[in-house]
């Protein structure tokens, strides 16, 4: 999904420098999903389909609205039904419409080993790039929020693209076109942020929930994604959304002090090698030597 | 012990050929391990994984040369187990080692078919090659893990390398070794035999348990 139209701002595992990056001003897009007004009707999962030409997968029954129990290589975006008991025993059906959260610092694209497999554009997306992936799924690893996803016919991981495609081209993305509420909105990451924080205090002002807040979680920089949530303090209760998602621990390590003393311990080996032979030479057995010598000079 | 024979022409069978075949089984996919790993290591190494056919080649083949690579090691168990048992002998053999990097090996205790040294050698490879397929199945069907058991992700994603370094690290003294410094090594491993200076110089219990065999046999 190659876009040569967007300024590329990262790319994984690249030696050098990014071509281009930062040569030109370009705002930073962002989704808003509103769960207080989502309905759960699926419309955005459709459009995901419909736009991205995957059909539709065989759903699972699970006594709830919950028609398969996560996203999948070709089902980008799905909403995750939670029946939650809030604690004076009144229920609430929470609808949370999950894809990928186009980190800020994305943990898939630093796990990655492939050059030039993931790429981040100014512009925030974080997009997959199937000719150069290699399938070795670091990158579901390095996802704090469980969107990569691997394909075992194309042998490669696929994940939403935030409709890259559309974007570039000045579109909106499909499931914001298809939302039928106006819970979806799209635009840039500080009008968007705006706009999800006058809804929060919305609805902790006049609509009883002195808990609402906005999903943009610090620990990996924010997301391209916002939520606006009716307990910002709760957001496990959406589904697993992870209430402080950071790049794993053992991926950072991995990634950056694994990699320098490794880098240190096998150069440093190699020299040490080097310097040994130079001072103390061969261990030589002299009678070999002597006859092989012999051989040479008839 | 018993394959170990004096040759005809004077020189010493030290590895019969079961014995290479596995040694270069083992080495062969070990290098081929070694360099895609370093391609998938660092950026700056990724070119190796084009050289060796395309980087999605070189993830699929990886594995499957791990396995190889861990066979080998099990059947090298069966043929060398008994042999690389530590005994207490090596504890003075270790005190020696700084004579032994000196190259002072006159000073050194004699040493058996193997000296303590190549038995660490095989143990560290030995046990990083069964930790590493364990890390290397969790990364090889990272798909298949579920979401709440992750943490083995993570756990496989940082054992992988960190095991793999230690390998490298026995690697590059084990070459050095057995090419540069120890004249006669590279030969054992392919032609098979020694000159009896070197196994003396080397393996001195070992060529003595030998000379015993064959007078015992005469």
């Amino acid at each position: 999904m190659s876009q040569a139209t967007l300024e590329i701002r990262a790319i994984s595992a690249h030696a050098g420098s990014v071509p281009g990056a930062g040569v030109k001003r370009e705002f930073e897009v962002c989704k808003l999903i509103d769960t207080t007004t989502c309905i759960g009707c699926k419309a955005c999962e459709v459009a995901c389909l419909e736009w991205n030409g995957y059909s539709f997968s065989e759903t699972t029954f699970n006594n709830s609205y919950q028609t398969m129990p996560e996203t999948a290589w070709n089902y980008w975006n799905l909403i995750k039904f939670n029946e939650h008991e809030r604690e004076d025993g009144s229920l609430m059906l929470l609808m949370r419409k999950d894809q990928c959260m186009h980190c800020e610092d994305p943990g898939c694209l630093a796990a990655c080993p492939a050059d030039g497999a993931i790429v981040q554009y100014t512009n925030g997306i974080v997009d997959f790039q199937q000719d150069h992936c290699i399938g070795c799924g670091y990158c579901i690893s390095g996802c704090p929020f469980n969107i990569p996803k691997f394909s075992p016919g194309a042998r490669k991981v696929f994940k939403c693209t935030l409709c890259v495609d559309r974007v570039s081209e000045g579109l909106e993305p499909a499931c914001i076109k298809a939302c039928p509420t106006g819970c979806l909105h799209f635009g840039t990451k500080p009008e968007m942020k705006e706009a999800a924080e006058k809804r929060a205090t919305q609805l902790r002002d006049h609509s009883g929930f002195p808990n609402a807040g906005v999903y943009d979680p610090p620990g990996i920089g924010g997301t391209h994604v916002l939520y606006v949530l009716h307990d910002a303090t709760n957001p496990e209760v959406y589904g697993g959304l992870p209430k402080d998602p950071r790049i794993p621990l053992m991926v950072r390590l991995w990634k950056t002090p694994l990699k320098w003393l490794g880098n240190l311990a096998i150069i440093g080996g190699a020299v040490g090698i080097f310097v040994h032979y130079l001072r103390f030479g061969p261990k030589i057995v002299p009678e070999d030597e002597e006859k092989s010598q012999q051989e040479k000079t008839p | 012990m018993s394959e170990s024979v004096l040759l005809p022409n004077g020189r010493i069978l030290r590895y019969t050929f079961h014995e290479r075949l596995v040694h270069w089984l083992a080495a062969v996919s070990y290098v081929y391990l070694l360099l895609t790993g370093l391609a998938f290591w660092s950026p700056w190494l990724f070119w190796i994984a084009v050289v060796l056919g395309s980087p999605t080649v070189s993830r699929e083949i990886h594995p499957w040369a791990g396995l190889i690579f861990v066979a080998a090691t099990f059947l090298m168990l069966r043929m060398w187990g008994s042999q690389m048992r530590e005994t207490p002998a090596d504890k003075a053999w270790w005190q020696a080692m700084p004579r032994y990097i000196r190259n002072e090996d006159e000073a050194m205790p004699s040493a058996d078919r193997f000296n303590p040294g190549q038995k660490l050698l095989f143990w560290g490879f030995f046990s990083c090659g069964i930790l590493l397929l364990l890390s290397g199945l969790i990364l090889w069907f990272t798909e298949l893990v579920p979401w709440n058991l992750r943490f083995l992700r993570y756990l496989a994603v940082i054992t992988h390398p960190a095991l793999a370094l230690i390998t490298i690290g026995l690697f590059m003294i084990h070459v050095y070794m057995g090419t540069a410094a120890e004249r006669g090594a590279f030969g054992s491993v392919i032609r098979g035999d020694v000159s009896r200076g070197w196994a003396l110089k080397h393996h001195r219990l070992w060529f003595e348990h030998i000379v015993r065999n064959e007078s015992a046999r005469k």
